[in-house]
């Protein structure tokens, strides 16, 4: 009988050396900052190239050790330890400070670019490097958004390290991320190509249907342009019912999109600050559908007027198009939607904006074998699944009834699964026969949360 | 005549898993008023989710799992007050603040608190249990900047509150009677494989070893203990965490029998008509062979509650609890354990035991040695399938009927390694003459063919 060797693990004090590491993080990770900052702002003294892009790579070098460090010494059960005492993960006055900060930057990134005109400068090299033209805003934004999963993917891979599950979707963003949103668009740019994004579809990037990026992509991209028209529009109206149909939402909201892969990496430390409450459900239904018949209204307006040639519409349906582009584009999915992670969780696009999700949610609640089983009456209503819901969703309101978890929001990220203490559920994809029926072992209430 | 009527008053001391459940079986089919009566707090918590509380993972109003609109829309009336005194002869409830309430229907659901052994010392600041939101506050203050603590008892508790300390960064050490971790309940192999788990996480465990006797500072706060083996441990905290004892004192004098617990009948009556008691309160009076007297778990509380709520709306049914089970988790080990596998076997007994190298899964499936009948399994660090195990057990299964429908029951998460092979590697060097199944099976398809489903869908 192989019994185990008593080695110095995990949850031992730690040691000098270990906190030698995450001191010598922490300082890389300030040298990096500054430098980040001189860049910004003393472009004319100094080479923003060295010290922006240098800090940049500093800055990385710092927080992967620092969370190396910080993470490999908690066990798998451990990590969550202190989240709801520390000012940084529970609305605390740092939370607040990064949340200004990060929706000061997009306000920056979105309406005032020229401000930033030292970092855009930083990322010369880089730019020519992989896109042989010069940086601009979109493209700095691009650096430190796929920075941001990389580096808090590492985090997230030793977070859910004992989780097989958890270790392929993380990488799986992460490749999506870093090949799909940005090497690939950046290459087809190098080759005179038009920029397309293989991951991102209509109803999500709703330009993607417009009769106008259509003409566009026909004529500047030649054949590769009409297979990239084609990939979207399999991508939406076949593949995409397909594989919900197969996995549920999960496998785009989790495992392909870029703004899922941010939140899975970068926005991890902040998915239990998502409202539970049956108020914010309320919300929730009341916002992202009207989205999505926005999205199809506009996306239909824009063809009705295209083929009318603008005799039908005149210029309203173009009005229409840039209406969406501020309110839903600019302000709500960066502005909100990651400007308050630290404040509202990392899903509040996902959740109350975003028309992809919306459109997915449909086909995951009626018309797909997903869901998340709950383990006969094994639940002690602890609570773990419904807090660490980044979508907000009271799972323990099934878990405790026995009952399987199937709900549009559900982008199948699997950490309710992961945090249950008693493995109480499961994500599966079954036959969709007797599929939301519950385990005959507990008897349930009929009450539900929204009529 | 047990069904309560329409224009009838049921009320409920106890707003835990028993209370709450009971209430809410009751209002699915009957108009009748209720009321819950509980002392500790507004809402109904979970209580195994205290621990979370103090670790940070989630805050108090995290483990309430009903917010107050499902009170009210439910129309079950709270009265959050302590209950002083149940006066029978006049149905008449004496709170401490609020005026005296009339019952038609009693259900006494009062739970139970830390169970103490007359140490010397027990009484000190920094000795504590933990079972209420007041202990949990206690510790909360009991803790505050101390180094060492010693657990004394090595149960459930006893390790999540182990757990507890450790993510402060606190010393522990735990006193164990046994010769290693619960060995009371688990077998010599896993008892050995948690024993090592707990070790591995920085706790001290010191075993066959007892408490002699809690010593004071001159402040009259803990400042060491001594074991009944003579060693002295200096520490700041004292967790008692040896068993725990029903609520029942304020019920003295009331006519309502009691011996440890409030003694019942299988449809929780007590000696009293009209006043019925259940779960960690209760104790049967004539358990059947083999059953115990009292089952102090979340799962029985809510079984209790099915089958009481049951009764009072009509359909009079004797308690049966069907085929056991439990889980609990060691700091990184998950456990879930089906039917009956007791810590030592007797010659009768056999079983099919595997672990993996690291020492952190193990599965063990226990049989009758004449009958090959499934007696229960021990999992460690691996999930099953309550529903089919529960029916394994329920319709007698033999082992080999087991082996059969084994690839079924697994419900790890999904990419995670699969262990049947090395088990039925196992079986069938055990039972050479037997045949591999012919076909795997699904669990879909056993779902579906036994009917593990239940018919509503309300969600
Ligand atoms: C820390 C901890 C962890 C646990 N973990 C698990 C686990 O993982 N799995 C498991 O199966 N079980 C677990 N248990 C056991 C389980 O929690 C209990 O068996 C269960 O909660 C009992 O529920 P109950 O409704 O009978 O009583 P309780 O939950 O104790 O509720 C009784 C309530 O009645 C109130 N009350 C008592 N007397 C009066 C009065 N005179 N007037 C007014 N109010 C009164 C009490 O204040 C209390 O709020 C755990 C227990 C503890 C303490």
């Amino acid at each position: 009988m192989p019994t185990a060797v008593i080695s110095p693990t995990a949850t031992t004090p730690p040691t000098t050396s270990q906190n030698v590491v995450k001191m010598v993080g922490l300082v890389l990770i300030s040298i990096g900052l500054l430098g980040i900052l001189v860049a910004a702002v003393g472009a004319d003294y100094l080479s923003p190239v060295f010290t922006g892009l240098g800090g940049t790579a500093v800055f990385t070098v710092g927080a992967l050790l620092y969370i190396w460090q910080s993470r490999r010494r908690k066990s798998p059960a451990e990590q969550n330890h202190g989240l709801w005492q520390q000012e940084a993960t529970s609305r605390g006055a740092s939370a607040w400070v990064i949340g200004f900060v990060l929706t000061g930057f997009y306000v920056l990134l979105y309406w005032f670019p020229d401000t930033l005109q030292g970092l855009i400068q930083a990322m010369e090299p880089l730019s020519q490097w992989l896109r042989n033209r010069p940086s601009d805003q979109w493209f700095l934004y691009g650096t430190f958004y796929t920075l941001a999963v990389l580096i808090m993917g590492v985090y997230a891979l030793l977070k859910y390290r004992n989780s097989r599950y958890h270790i392929i979707r993380t990488i799986s963003v992460m490749f999506f991320q870093l090949g799909f949103a940005f090497l690939l668009p950046g290459l087809l740019l190098m080759l005179n190509q038009p920029e397309y994004y293989f991951s991102y579809f209509w109803p999500l990037k709703y330009d993607y249907l417009f009769p106008s990026t259509i003409e566009y992509l026909v004529r500047d991209g030649a054949a590769l342009g009409v297979f990239m028209i084609f990939w979207g529009a399999v991508f939406s109206f076949l593949a995409t019912p397909v594989l919900t149909y197969f996995y549920g939402k999960r496998w785009y909201c989790s495992w392909v999109c870029g703004c899922g892969g941010l939140a899975e990496t970068a926005g991890d430390p902040y998915r239990h600050l998502s409202d539970k409450s049956r108020k914010a459900w309320r919300w929730e239904v009341a916002i992202i559908y009207p989205i999505l018949g926005f999205v199809i209204l506009t996306t239909l307006f824009l063809w009705v007027n295209s083929w009318s040639e603008g005799r039908l519409l005149g210029d309203l349906s173009g009005g229409f198009a840039q209406t969406y582009g501020f309110f839903i584009g600019a302000m709500f999915s960066g502005v909100i939607g990651v400007g308050f992670y630290p404040l509202m969780g990392n899903r509040v696009w996902c959740r109350f904006g975003c028309p992809m999700a919306a459109y997915l949610g449909l086909l995951q609640k009626y018309f797909s074998r997903f869901r998340i089983t709950t383990n006969g009456g094994q639940c002690i209503s602890c609570g773990n699944c419904s807090t660490y819901c980044e979508m907000g969703i009271d799972v323990r309101w099934y878990a405790q009834q026995g009952e399987p978890i199937i709900r549009a929001a559900c982008v199948g990220c699997g950490i309710c699964a992961h945090v249950c203490p008693r493995g109480v559920l499961k994500l599966e994809n079954g036959p969709r026969e007797g599929r939301y029926a519950g385990t005959p072992l507990i008897s349930r209430d009929e009450l539900r949360i929204l009529d | 005549m047990n069904q309560i009527k329409a224009q009838e008053h049921l009320v409920i001391i106890g707003n835990g898993i028993a209370g709450v459940t009971l209430a809410q079986r009751v209002r699915q089919r009957s108009d009748c008023r209720i009321t819950i009566v509980s002392a500790e707090s507004q809402l109904h918590f979970s209580r195994t989710a205290l621990m979370y509380v103090y670790m940070g993972h989630m805050r108090f109003q995290d483990i309430v799992p009903y917010a107050d609109w499902y009170w009210q829309e439910q129309k079950i009336e709270l009265v959050h007050d302590y209950v002083e005194r149940v006066e029978t002869s006049d149905k008449k409830l004496v709170l401490r603040e609020g005026p005296p309430l009339h019952y038609d229907k009693l259900v006494l659901a009062t739970g139970s608190s830390a169970a103490y052994y007359d140490w010397p010392g027990q009484t000190l600041k920094g000795v504590q249990g933990l079972v209420s939101l007041q202990d949990l506050e206690l510790m909360e203050a009991n803790t505050a900047g101390i180094q060492q603590a010693v657990i004394i008892g090595g149960g459930l508790i006893g390790v999540e509150m182990a757990e507890m300390l450790r993510s402060r960064g606190i010393a522990v050490t735990m006193l164990i009677r046994d010769k290693l971790y619960w060995h009371n309940v688990l077998p010599e192999e896993e008892a050995r494989l948690v024993t090592d788990h707990i070790r591995q996480h920085g706790i001290e465990l010191l075993l066959q070893e007892e408490l002699q006797e809690i010593l004071a500072d001159d402040a009259g706060r803990v400042r060491a203990i001594h074991t009944r083996s003579g060693k002295e441990l200096p520490c700041q905290f004292v967790g008692i965490t040896t068993g725990v004892k029903p609520n029942v004192e304020f019920l003295k004098g009331a006519g309502i029998e009691i011996e440890k617990g409030i003694l019942v009948n299988e449809f929780f009556e007590t000696s009293q008509p009209d006043v019925y008691a259940l779960s960690d309160c209760a104790q049967f009076r004539n358990p059947a062979p083999g059953q115990p007297m009292m089952e102090q778990l979340w799962y029985t509380a809510r079984l209790h509650a099915e089958a009481l709520a049951s009764t009072l709306l009509g359909d009079r049914k004797p308690y049966q609890r069907g085929p056991w089970f439990n889980s609990a988790k060691f700091f990184d080990i998950e456990y879930q354990t089906y039917g009956f596998v007791p810590a030592r076997f007797t010659e009768q007994q056999e079983s099919l035991y595997w672990q993996n190298e690291e020492a952190t899964k193990a599965i063990r499936l226990l049989y009758d040695k004449k009958t090959a009948k499934l007696l229960g399994i021990n999992l460690l660090g691996v999930r099953y399938r309550h529903d089919l195990c529960h029916h394994w057990l329920q319709q007698g299964y033999t082992l080999h009927d087991v082996m059969q429908e084994l690839p079924a029951v697994n419900f790890d998460p999904e990419f995670f390694q699969r262990y049947e092979e090395e088990l039925l590697s196992q079986y069938y060097t055990r039972f050479p003459d037997r045949q591999p199944p012919v076909k795997h099976s699904n669990w879909w398809e056993l779902r579906k063919r036994f009917g593990l489903f239940s018919d509503s869908t309300s969600c």
